[in-house]
């Protein structure tokens, strides 16, 4: 679960990690008040989207899709800037590398005062699947796309794993500081940050923190001056105020509803649904429709004990997207019983009245009492042995590949 | 012989009184496993498919001189269940396998409980996130999770994978060639887990009964490009293999928590290549698995 920059920011600031000050707005009265409470001269007028690339991207407007303005975080020099660049940003979409094509809606901006800055570094906290651990990266490249630096440049990122029975240690910080070039006050000023910084990581369940550019002031203090932070969602539990933090107009309608459901759903380009149980099959049943020439509609993995109730939502879900002209129902039963999942399909069926080709392949637990409660059915099911037939089969029903 | 858990394992199930639990230990005993109690903390003294319940797994050993556990508690208690499990395997025996079936659990809770159970070095973890642990025997065997029991049958595949249906896949594509398993394991779907793929291939190198691997991976991470080069240089047994995602979009997380192509990494397509460099088999359709084991056995004189 990703958050907002002002969202990140507050965190940062209640953590003890240097920001600058700033002011969350969502109308262009408010941005000009708070540039003037700000009382800086030089402020930043940000976009407030989950996505990066925003200082780069294109302000549009929604409906005409005419270009406002180039990029969508601007350095404002006076009040008039001010109110030019939040008109500019609210209410329209801004494109960047990461959004798409059709970009993302702009209903928040972030005002924040300016500063000096001597050094703009790379600072991010992750965990490393393969160590196992809080892995500390950091660089002298700060500003830049991180991905190039690593690609072109290896060698200007420090990285320091955290032992988790031993935690963040002193030394550690003062290496990783001094990789970066820093002294004095500068350097006590990164160790006292990255302790902060840190213990926010472990007491918020973190899976990122990344801040690019972390700077080096003229007055050598280190400042967060951007922060991108997400949630690992299984911790949810102990983070009531997340629910708070979540803007739901960043994350996909129908994969919200398919999780309030039990249901793991992503939407992809073609025509062909699936519906099937796990998701490592869900995945190579869409690999394996590709193979025989046909494009998959989704990603839907129905869990290990999906009820009736369940299997007609999913298909529900999936015959929302009008790009679907055929399904391939794939299931192996395990805990999952193939007769349930036979009578939920035929119920799906009638109730939702499909007029869409179907093909289901099922093995596994109760597999012939299953098969056997389809062909009695007197809907237009077509059955298959294994993966390969079905898929076969469900691309030449709806009249071959694409 | 088979690795990790033999045919006889003396079994507990942490959370044996719980929906979950109580379901599977039930499976569990019919398939054949030789279930000695359960655990759930204050309720010790009762009874549950005529097993005796224990408050702590410390009792639980002490009293049953249990081999193994299986988790089915919740995912804000599980992290901690693994690591009660650890201390009481080597604390009572030296050695103990733990299985974590449970989904969701936090991340920093495994990175805890992982270098935990890292310091123990008899102690292992299999999972979380996970199908589980299966060794067939010639009539029952030992089952620790969630798999069906009745697809399997004794022979000489080892099965290792991240995913749980796509084992049973698997699993069902061996036995269409005529092919039982020595075990299967799953290691699970999550970022962070026990036993990775190498210490698998390494088990099933060691392990007499195995005479050919299949190992199925999906995207996310680089286990399966590590474990691809580690093969080259350590495996004599032939192996198959499939990786899952080859269509999924980056950025997008499928399902499992680790299946996510991230800043371009982790592809299904760069970790096919390193099992192809590797002279891993690979299969691009599961049902295919069968027919290219069929032909690895052959090349090899085992069929």
């Amino acid at each position: 679960m990703n958050i907002h920059e002002y969202q990140g920011k507050a965190l940062l600031k209640a953590a003890g990690v240097p920001v600058l000050e700033g002011v969350h707005c969502t109308s262009v009265e408010q941005a000009l008040a708070a540039y003037d409470s700000l009382g800086s001269k030089i402020v930043a007028v940000k976009s407030q989207i989950h996505a990066g690339g925003r200082g780069k991207g294109t302000m549009y407007d929604p409906e005409t899709r005419e270009e406002v303005m180039q990029g969508g975080v601007k350095i404002a020099f006076s009040r008039e800037d001010v109110e030019n660049y939040a008109t500019n940003i609210l209410g329209n979409v801004l494109v960047t590398i990461q959004t798409g094509d059709e970009g993302k809606l702009v209903n928040n901006l972030y005002v924040e005062a300016g500063c000096a800055i001597a050094h703009e570094y790379y600072l991010a906290l992750l965990v490393d699947r393969e160590d196992k651990s809080v892995l500390i990266m950091a660089s002298t490249e700060g500003g830049m796309d991180i991905e190039d630096v690593a690609h072109n440049t290896p060698e200007l990122i420090h990285k320091i794993s955290v032992d988790p029975n031993a935690g963040l240690l002193g030394f550690q910080k003062r290496d990783l500081g001094m990789a970066l070039g820093l002294s004095g006050a500068a350097l006590k000023s990164f160790f006292k940050m990255l302790g902060s910084m840190y213990d926010l990581f472990i007491a918020n369940d973190c899976a990122m923190v990344e801040i690019n550019p972390l700077v080096k002031t003229e007055d050598d203090e280190i400042v967060a001056l951007d922060s991108k932070i997400s949630f690992d969602e299984n911790a949810e539990f102990r983070h009531k105020n997340w629910v708070e933090l979540r803007d739901l107009s960043e994350e996909e309608d129908v994969e919200i509803r398919a999780k309030e459901t039990g249901l793991s759903y992503v939407k992809l380009d073609g025509n062909i649904g699936c519906l099937v149980n796990g998701a490592g099959l869900a995945m190579a049943t869409m690999d394996v429709i590709k193979l025989y020439g046909g494009e998959p509609a989704n990603f839907l993995d129905v869990g290990g004990g999906a009820d009736e109730e369940q299997v007609k939502t999913a298909f529900s879900i999936i015959l929302e997207d009008p790009n679907v002209k055929g399904i391939l129902v794939n299931i192996f039963g395990g805990i999952m019983r193939c007769d349930i999942i036979a009578r939920g399909v035929i119920g799906a069926t009638q109730s939702l009245g499909l007029d869409v080709p179907l093909v289901v392949r099922l093995a596994g637990t109760n597999v012939d009492e299953g098969k056997a409660i389809l062909a009695a059915s007197d809907l237009n099911i077509h059955p298959a042995d294994d993966l390969a037939e079905g898929a076969q089969k469900i691309v030449s029903l709806i009249g071959g590949g694409e | 012989m088979a690795i990790w858990i033999e045919e006889d394992a003396k079994v507990l199930v942490q959370g044996i009184t719980g929906k979950q639990g109580m379901f599977h230990a039930g499976k569990m005993q019919e398939y054949g496993t030789k279930l000695v109690g359960g655990v759930t903390p204050g309720k010790g003294g009762q009874e549950v498919l005529g097993l005796p319940v224990f408050n702590s797994m410390i009792e639980a050993i002490t009293e049953t001189d249990a081999d193994a556990t299986v988790i089915y508690v919740p995912p804000p208690f599980a992290g901690e269940a693994i690591i009660e499990a650890a201390n009481a395997f080597e604390m009572v025996k030296g050695k103990g396998v733990i299985v974590c079936i449970t989904e969701g659990i936090p991340t920093l809770d495994m990175v805890n409980a992982a270098a935990y159970v890292a310091n123990r070095a008899n102690v292992r973890l299999i999972g979380p996130n996970c199908p589980g642990i299966i060794t067939p025997g010639v009539t029952g065997g030992a089952k620790l999770g969630i798999m069906p029991g009745h697809i399997h049958a004794k022979g000489r595949i080892g099965i290792v994978s991240k995913s749980g249906t796509l084992t049973y896949e698997a699993v069902a594509q061996t036995m269409s060639i005529d092919e039982g398993q020595s075990t299967c394991i799953g290691i699970g779907g999550d970022p962070v887990n026990g036993t990775g793929f190498i210490e698998c291939l390494a088990a099933f190198e060691a392990d007499p009964q195995t005479e050919a691997i299949v190992m199925i991976g999906e995207i996310g991470g680089n286990a399966e490009q590590e474990a691809a080069a580690w093969a080259k240089e350590n495996c004599s047994k032939p192996i198959v293999g499939f990786v899952a995602g080859a269509t999924a979009p980056p950025g997008k997380r499928m399902g499992h928590a680790g299946a996510i192509i991230s800043g371009g990494k982790g592809t299904a397509e760069e970790k096919f290549e390193a099992f192809e460099a590797a002279g891993i088999a690979c299969a691009r359709d599961p049902s295919e698995l069968g027919q290219v084991l069929l032909a690895s056995l052959k090349e090899a004189g085992l069929r």
